[in-house]
C-alpha cells in the first residue's frame, strides 16, 4: 500500500513561502489566484495491506515525528 | 561548573560552545548524541548550535529521537538545567522540553548578523546577572527562527515571566527581524531550568570580535 501525507502549515499560522510565490504568480500576470499554500508531501511504500492499520500507524508517524502539530496540520491518503 | 555539550551531525557551535565555557572558567564535556546518559556531575546540558540532521524534515526534528534527548528529558525532569542555543532551541521545542516552534524567517532570508535583544527577565539562573530591561548586542544566524506560540501560549508565557528575550533596536525599541511572534528570541520553561534563544551569546565572548555581551549572559550559569 502507498501512503501519501500532505503537510502543509495550520491556518491560523502565516505561510511566508506560499505569500512569495502567491507575489511571484502576480508579477506573471496569474491575475486568478487568491490563496497560495506551500505544504510538503511524503510519499512511502508500507508493507501493510490493511487500510486501517495502515492509517493508525500512519497517523503515529505524523504526530511523533512528520508533521509539528504545534504550527502544521496534516492529511493521509491512503493507495492500494 | 561542569558543562556538557551534545554533538549531533550537523552541529558546528559545539567548540564554540566549549571555548566560552572554558573562558568562564568552566570544565567541559562534548559529547556524541549516541550516549545514553547524561555525564555524572553535570551542572549544564548545552544543545549546541548548527544544522543537525542537516536540518531535514524541519530543524530539530529527527535530533529529538537521538539517545541523549531521551536521558536530557529524564535529567530536566530531575531539575537539570538545559540550555539550547539556535538549533538547540528548536531541537528544545521539537523535543517537547519548551513550549511552541520555530518556523522559516518571515522574509525568507537566512539572517546572519550582530542584533540588539531585550533583557525581558532575570529571575532565572540564565539571566541572572544581567539588568532586567537592558540591551545586550548578540550574533543571529538562522533561517528557521520565527518563533511560533499560540495566543494562549502566549499568554502563559507572559503570566509566567517565560519571555527572557525580546529583539529590538540599540535603544531597546521592539524590532522584528524574523516574524517571531511577540518579537521572542528567548525563553524558558514553567520550572525554570530548560533555557531556549535563537541568538547566540557564545559567539559574542570577545570585544575584539564584535561583542563580549554573552559573557554576562552566560555567567549566570556559574553558581551552579
Amino acid at each position: 500500500m502507498k501512503a501519501i501525507v500532505n503537510i502543509s502549515l495550520k491556518a491560523g499560522v502565516l505561510d511566508s513561502q506560499g505569500k512569495a510565490v502567491h507575489h511571484a504568480l502576480d508579477s506573471l500576470k496569474f491575475d486568478g489566484v487568491e490563496d497560495v499554500r506551500v505544504g510538503k508531501q511524503i510519499i512511502m511504500k508500507l508493507s501493510s495491506t490493511d487500510e486501517t492499520t495502515a492509517r493508525a500507524e500512519v497517523t503515529k508517524m505524523c504526530e511523533d515525528l512528520l508533521a509539528n502539530t504545534v504550527i502544521e496540520d496534516y492529511e493521509i491518503e491512503l493507495i492500494k | 561548573m561542569k558543562v556538557t555539550i551534545i554533538q549531533f551531525p550537523g552541529t558546528n557551535c559545539e567548540y564554540d560552545t566549549e571555548y566560552a565555557f572554558k573562558r568562564l572558567g568552566c570544565e567541559t564535556q562534548i559529547i556524541w548524541h549516541k550516549e545514553e546518559s547524561v555525564p555524572a556531575g553535570t551542572d549544564l546540558l548545552v544543545v549546541a548550535g548548527g544544522f543537525s540532521y542537516g536540518d531535514y524534515l524541519r530543524s530539530g526534528a529527527i535530533a529529538k529521537f537521538s539517545p541523549i534527548m531521551n536521558a536530557a528529558k529524564t535529567f530536566a525532569s530531575n531539575g537539570g538545567k538545559i540550555l539550547g542555543i539556535c538549533n538547540g532551541f528548536q531541537v528544545l521545542t521539537e523535543a517537547g522540553l519548551l513550549p511552541g516552534a520555530l518556523k522559516r524567517n518571515d522574509n525568507l532570508h537566512f539572517i546572519s548578523k550582530h542584533h540588539h535583544l531585550k533583557i525581558e527577565n532575570t529571575d532565572n539562573t540564565f539571566l541572572s546577572k544581567c539588568e532586567k530591561d537592558s540591551v545586550v548586542n548578540i550574533p543571529i544566524a538562522h533561517h528557521d527562527g520565527n518563533y511560533y506560540i499560540d495566543q494562549d501560549g502566549l499568554a502563559d508565557l507572559k503570566k509566567n515571566n517565560q519571555i527572557l528575550l525580546t529583539y529590538c533596536d540599540k535603544d531597546g525599541s521592539e524590532i522584528n527581524p524574523n516574524g517571531s511572534v511577540a518579537s521572542i528570541a528567548g525563553i524558558t520553561n514553567i520550572q525554570r531550568n530548560v533555557f531556549g534563544l535563537m541568538p547566540h551569546p557564545e559567539r559574542a565572548m570577545e570585544s575584539l570580535l564584535g561583542s563580549a555581551d554573552g559573557v554576562k549572559m552566560l555567567e549566570g550559569f556559574l553558581e551552579l
